[in-house]
């Protein structure tokens, strides 16, 4: 026996007992690990193990509609897909790539481009690559399930604006939530990814539109995949908005404006609704409820002539002589201007530096001085009062303060005074400074809606009022205060005005608009409706500053056009702007424009006439049986002169037809004569809707509009 | 003629065989449970096979006298040291980062897993051979060498939780072998210093080895790499609570959140569906089970059969230890399997293997 030494060994029963009492000591550590794990913090494990395989989903509220003020559908969501891709579901995403890109129409570049800007994420973080999933790569995600498992797709809900830019400054548009209004408080609400108002109404009635996002609660396992769900807790869906404007007045406004610089607000100066708000060049705010590419970004904020500024509210440009209504008033009030019978020759000069008048106009007094925007007589009429008179008033009537209009962003203007001169620039006021103040130049500075909230509320015989864009009734009190507390402005105010002074001026600038030697908007003359306005020119900068800058290159002055409709306690008050317009008449007519639209839109409802309607006929296609064959059927028997191939074809009872009509009121008035050869066209891409083509408004059309006569032929 | 040998299955110790099919049964309940939904749902019914299979080798190596396999022991430490070597020869098979398998037909054998049996052999057979003599540092250095050329062949897989399971066979050897006190402190002074050295030298482990190996400390850290594993096995452990959540209830299980539920982390996934009581349960069978075969030991014919037991005893002790210890966050992450829970034919095989031959030394007690 090799192990013959070894026999009647034993080991040592000391070190055996040892080794058992080792065993029973660890197997009790072990025991009290599990104890402490199983008992005593069970309940954080099991919160663990619920995150572990609980996801909750979001839903997202669907952002509240806006209508205007006959509850016209404004701006609505549509459903939308999102595609993502999450890398962590396929080992080989990098070969995928192409497919992806040819199955979902993206350039692969860029694709690639995404990816790697994503690749310090965790794999199973979801990469948004296609927003706005068009139904055909929608089939193709579902059909390459099995291939391409990395794809994900999410419903959304997404904001639907108006074409070409309708109303895009006074709707604003929603986007992303960045960072910097994370760390704002008032975006507490919020999360990365979330879709905010960035301007507009959609950024001040943010709370109220955005709704509360439900979620669903999902099973997942650790890869991810929905396994089943426990409950879902539903959106509520964000408050519907009635808008003040008036989507006729507003598109009136848009077609007037044209491609033209500048803007133009409408206002019940009764009540501060605004009925039409147009700011130019305009954006399209579609662009920015999908992703807004970088480079349309970049060209609109580039544009020198910054689309996606609000100018109706944030141009702060020098009135010109629109600021001679204020002038008037103070004038009057100071019982001066009554007085003054002035003899115009061409300017005045009184301390050293001459001051032009556009004209000679000869005798002039407070009811010509208005129609004829005499600069001689309101720079006599400024000298008289001086700069801190004219101060007081312009302050009163809320020159150089912001209305407290319930957008982001309004302007205050610029009211100078001897104080605000000596504060700013240390320096005394020279009395003649107060001559280029009068016709509304030098440092002044005014924003359109401040005009049309300034003199609406003149011709109101001092009512100012709040503009807003939202009808305060739907909106809790609580709401309406903060409101107004974020929008701090002149708000309502009453300015008593003697009915004389009020009387001369409303008259006067009834003058303006009447045809007359001198008067200086005769051209925006409406017959028969009971126009009122002021113009205005004003040089961006003196000119002695022009001179340096432009090295001499003339540009042509901002025009101005404030209107009002009838001419005491008006109805609607009109400010136009035309940035670089040169000459003030063309805005007047502008103004002229959304007047009439209003006007014969009034006129329409008070006499109940129907709604004018296109006259042409409309291009109809279409499928049908023939009934009876009979020739009273006035669609047969055109169809049966007018078309060769289908008479061919032995018209009979019960037979099916197809075809294209031109159609008006009485029925089919022509058949087109190769519609029944037309085939289907070849499907090629993408069809763009018809409205988008035509994009451009022409100013053609607009006087079109004007022009028809509200009185329509009776049809039956 | 010394006395006639009697052997016989009245002597074979049918208590210990039934803690162990206990055992077993709990095992394939489980990884049936961890497997049934996903596509290894066969691997239940497989684990019965290889239990079978290990029961069948069990009594076989019951019949064999162990002082013929001890004297086979140089034999097959041979034998098993060239197995290692093909192993890591283009003979091996690779797969989940490690050449650890041979491929015989459609068989793949882990032979590290028996070379642990061999190693205990081996161990015995060298300690019995001293005769009960003080230990030199000479024999001490021999011990070491025996397993330490195996261990490297191992680590070299590279697999360092089978090379960690060859650590307490020596352990064992040397400890109930007769190393005195003085030795004893010596062997832990320079084995702390040499563990220092092998952690900081940066050359015989592997970045991700040493990052599974501290990852448990702080699992947060590291929530995505190694310790994902760890914290998802505290959850499921711990989201587990006194009753557990039912067979085939566990949402950690099932959700693919616990990392291979069937085998490294089956206590994890046991311990979830079955909570504190039925975790508890497996304990107590493993310690039953160790105290039997601690008994087994103390009653043993000679040394020899005292020191294969313990060896034995040694290696369950260190693998129930060191894996219910990762399962609860309080070890490593090493790879070690839990014996007869862990699904897998080399692991099962293996421990009946060694309870066979531990079978024999007990029925050959009164046998001299």
């Amino acid at each position: 026996m090799v192990l013959g030494s070894s026999r009647g060994e034993k080991l040592s029963p000391i070190k055996l007992a040892f080794v058992q009492y080792g065993i029973l000591l660890l197997m009790l550590g072990l025991a009290a690990g599990l104890w402490r794990l199983q008992v005593l913090d069970v309940d954080s494990y099991r919160v663990l193990a619920e995150q572990n395989r609980i996801r909750k989903e979001p839903i997202l509220a669907p952002r509240g509609k806006l209508f205007d003020r006959e509850n016209r559908l404004v701006v609505d969501n549509y459903p939308s897909v999102t595609c993502f891709l999450v890398r962590e579901q396929n080992t080989n995403v990098d070969a995928d790539l192409p497919l992806i890109a040819q199955g979902l129409d993206l350039d692969l570049d860029q694709l690639r481009a995404t990816l790697h800007r994503f690749r310090s994420q965790p794999g199973y973080q979801p990469i948004p690559i296609k927003l706005d999933v068009t139904p055909d790569e929608q089939a193709f995600i579902a059909a390459h399930r099995n291939e391409l498992p990395e794809l994900e797709t999410i419903d959304e809900e997404r904001r639907l604006y108006p074409r070409d830019g309708f109303a895009a400054h006074l709707i604003g548009y929603v986007g992303e939530v960045s960072e910097d209004d994370l760390n704002n408080p008032r975006f507490a609400y919020y999360e990365p990814g979330d879709v905010v108002g960035k301007a507009g109404v959609e950024e001040t009635y943010d709370e109220l539109l955005r709704g509360k996002d439900g979620s669903r609660e999902v099973i997942v396992d650790s890869r991810g995949r929905e396994v089943g769900y426990f409950g879902i807790e539903h959106a509520e869906p964000g408050q519907d908005l009635k808008l003040t404007i008036d989507n006729d007045l507003q598109r009136a406004a848009e077609l007037a404006m044209g491609d033209r610089n500048g803007a133009i607000v409408a206002m019940d100066p009764r009540n501060g609704e605004i009925l039409a708000l147009v700011s130019r060049p305009s954006f399209d705010p579609n662009e920015f409820a999908v992703k807004i590419d970088r480079a349309e970004w970049n060209k609109l904020i580039t544009d020198p002539d910054h689309p996606l500024l609000n100018k109706a509210i944030q141009a702060q440009l020098a009135p010109g002589s629109t600021f001679k209504i204020l002038m008037s008033v103070a004038g009057l009030q100071e019982g001066i201007a009554q007085n003054m019978h002035i003899v115009c020759t061409g300017g005045w000069g009184p301390y050293g530096y001459y001051h032009h008048c556009d004209r000679k106009h000869g005798p002039v007094d407070i009811n010509t001085a208005i129609p004829y925007s005499c600069d001689t007589f309101y720079y006599m009429l400024g000298d008289k009062l001086g700069i801190d008179r004219i101060a007081k008033y312009a302050n009163e009537f809320g020159y150089g303060q912001k209305t407290g209009i319930d957008l982001p962003g309004e302007q205050s203007g610029l009211m100078p005074s001897a104080e605000w001169k000596l504060k700013n620039y240390h320096a005394r006021w020279y009395p003649d400074e107060t001559l280029d103040v009068a016709i509304g130049q030098g440092a002044v500075e005014a924003t359109p809606l401040q005009l049309a909230r300034i003199i609406g509320g003149i011709a109101s015989g001092g009512h100012m009022v709040r503009p807003h864009v939202v009808f305060p009734n739907q909106l809790s009190s609580d709401f309406n205060k903060s409101i107004e507390d974020s929008f701090p402005g002149t708000g309502d105010a009453y300015i008593p005005l003697d009915p004389a002074n009020w009387d001369i001026i409303t008259d006067g600038m009834a003058e303006v608009t009447e045809p007359g030697e001198f008067h200086t908007a005769g051209s925006a003359h409406l017959e028969g409706i009971d126009i009122a306005g002021k113009t205005g020119t004003a040089q961006e900068m003196s000119h002695a500053a022009l001179e340096k800058t432009n090295k001499g290159r003339a540009t042509n002055p901002n025009v101005w056009f404030v209107g009002l409709v009838p001419r005491r306690n008006p109805q609607l008050v009109v400010a136009v702007l035309w940035q670089n317009g040169e000459f003030s008449y063309y805005p007047a007519r502008i103004g002229a424009q959304v007047i009439a639209a209003f006007v014969n839109k009034k006129r329409r409802e008070a006499h109940n006439l129907p709604p004018e309607k296109a006259a042409a006929p409309v291009d109809v296609g279409a499928v049908w049986t023939t009934p009876g064959a009979g020739p009273d059927s006035r669609a047969d028997s055109s169809a049966r002169e007018k078309n060769s191939t289908i008479a061919e074809r032995n018209l009979g009872a019960g037979q099916i037809h197809s075809g294209h009509f031109f159609v008006d009121g009485n029925g089919i008035v022509t058949q087109k004569a190769d519609a029944a050869k037309a085939t289907p066209k070849p499907r090629t891409g993408r069809t763009t809707p018809p409205a988008a083509n035509s994009a451009k408004h022409s100013p053609q059309v607009a006087e079109l509009a004007v022009a028809r006569q509200p009185a329509r032929q009776k049809d039956q | 003629m010394p006395l006639r040998r009697f052997l016989s299955f009245r002597d074979f110790d049918w208590a210990l065989l039934g803690l162990v099919l206990l055992l077993c049964s709990m095992s394939v309940l489980e990884v049936h449970s961890a497997t049934v939904h996903t596509k290894f749902a066969s691997f239940g019914t497989r684990q019965i096979f290889w239990v079978a299979a290990g029961v069948a080798v069990m009594f076989i190596f019951a019949k064999i006298d162990y002082h013929r396999v001890i004297d086979w022991a140089p034999w097959a430490y041979g034998a098993g040291l060239l197995a290692l070597v093909a192993v890591l020869s283009p003979l091996g098979h690779k797969a989940l980062g490690g050449r650890r398998w041979i491929k015989l037909g459609p068989m793949l054998v882990q032979p590290s897993e028996y070379v642990k049996l061999i190693l205990i052999l081996a161990v015995a057979r060298y300690f019995a051979n001293l005769g009960g003599r003080s230990v030199t540092w000479r024999d001490i250095l021999k011990a070491f060498a025996l397993v330490g050329v195996p261990m490297l062949l191992v680590l070299k897989q590279p697999d360092l939780g089978t090379t960690l399971t060859y650590t307490p066979i020596l352990i064992a050897g040397l400890f109930l072998g007769g190393i005195n006190l003085r030795q004893s402190l010596i062997l832990l002074t320079v084995g702390a210093v040499l563990v220092g050295g092998v952690w900081t030298s940066g050359k015989f482990l592997k970045p991700y080895q040493k990052a599974r190996l501290t990852s448990f400390v702080n699992p947060q850290n590291d929530p995505r790499g190694a310790g994902y594993q760890v914290l998802q096995s505290e959850i499921a452990v711990g989201s587990g609570g006194i009753w557990g959540k039912g067979l085939e209830k566990g949402t950690q299980t099932q959700g693919y959140f616990l990392p291979i539920p069937y085998t490294d982390f089956i206590f994890a996934a046991f311990s979830e569906e079955h909570g504190f009581v039925g975790a508890f349960f497996i304990l107590l069978l493993y310690f039953l089970i160790l105290m039997r075969l601690i008994q087994n030991a103390q009653t043993a014919a000679d040394l020899p059969g005292s020191l294969i037991i313990m060896g034995i005893v040694a290696v369950l002790t260190f693998q129930i230890a060191v894996n219910v210890g990762m399962v609860i966050g309080l070890m490593p992450v090493t790879g070690i399997p839990l014996p007869l829970m862990s699904y897998g034919g080399s692991s099962v095989l293996f421990t009946f293997l060694a309870l066979g031959v531990a079978m024999n030394v007990r029925m050959r007690r009164f046998v001299n």
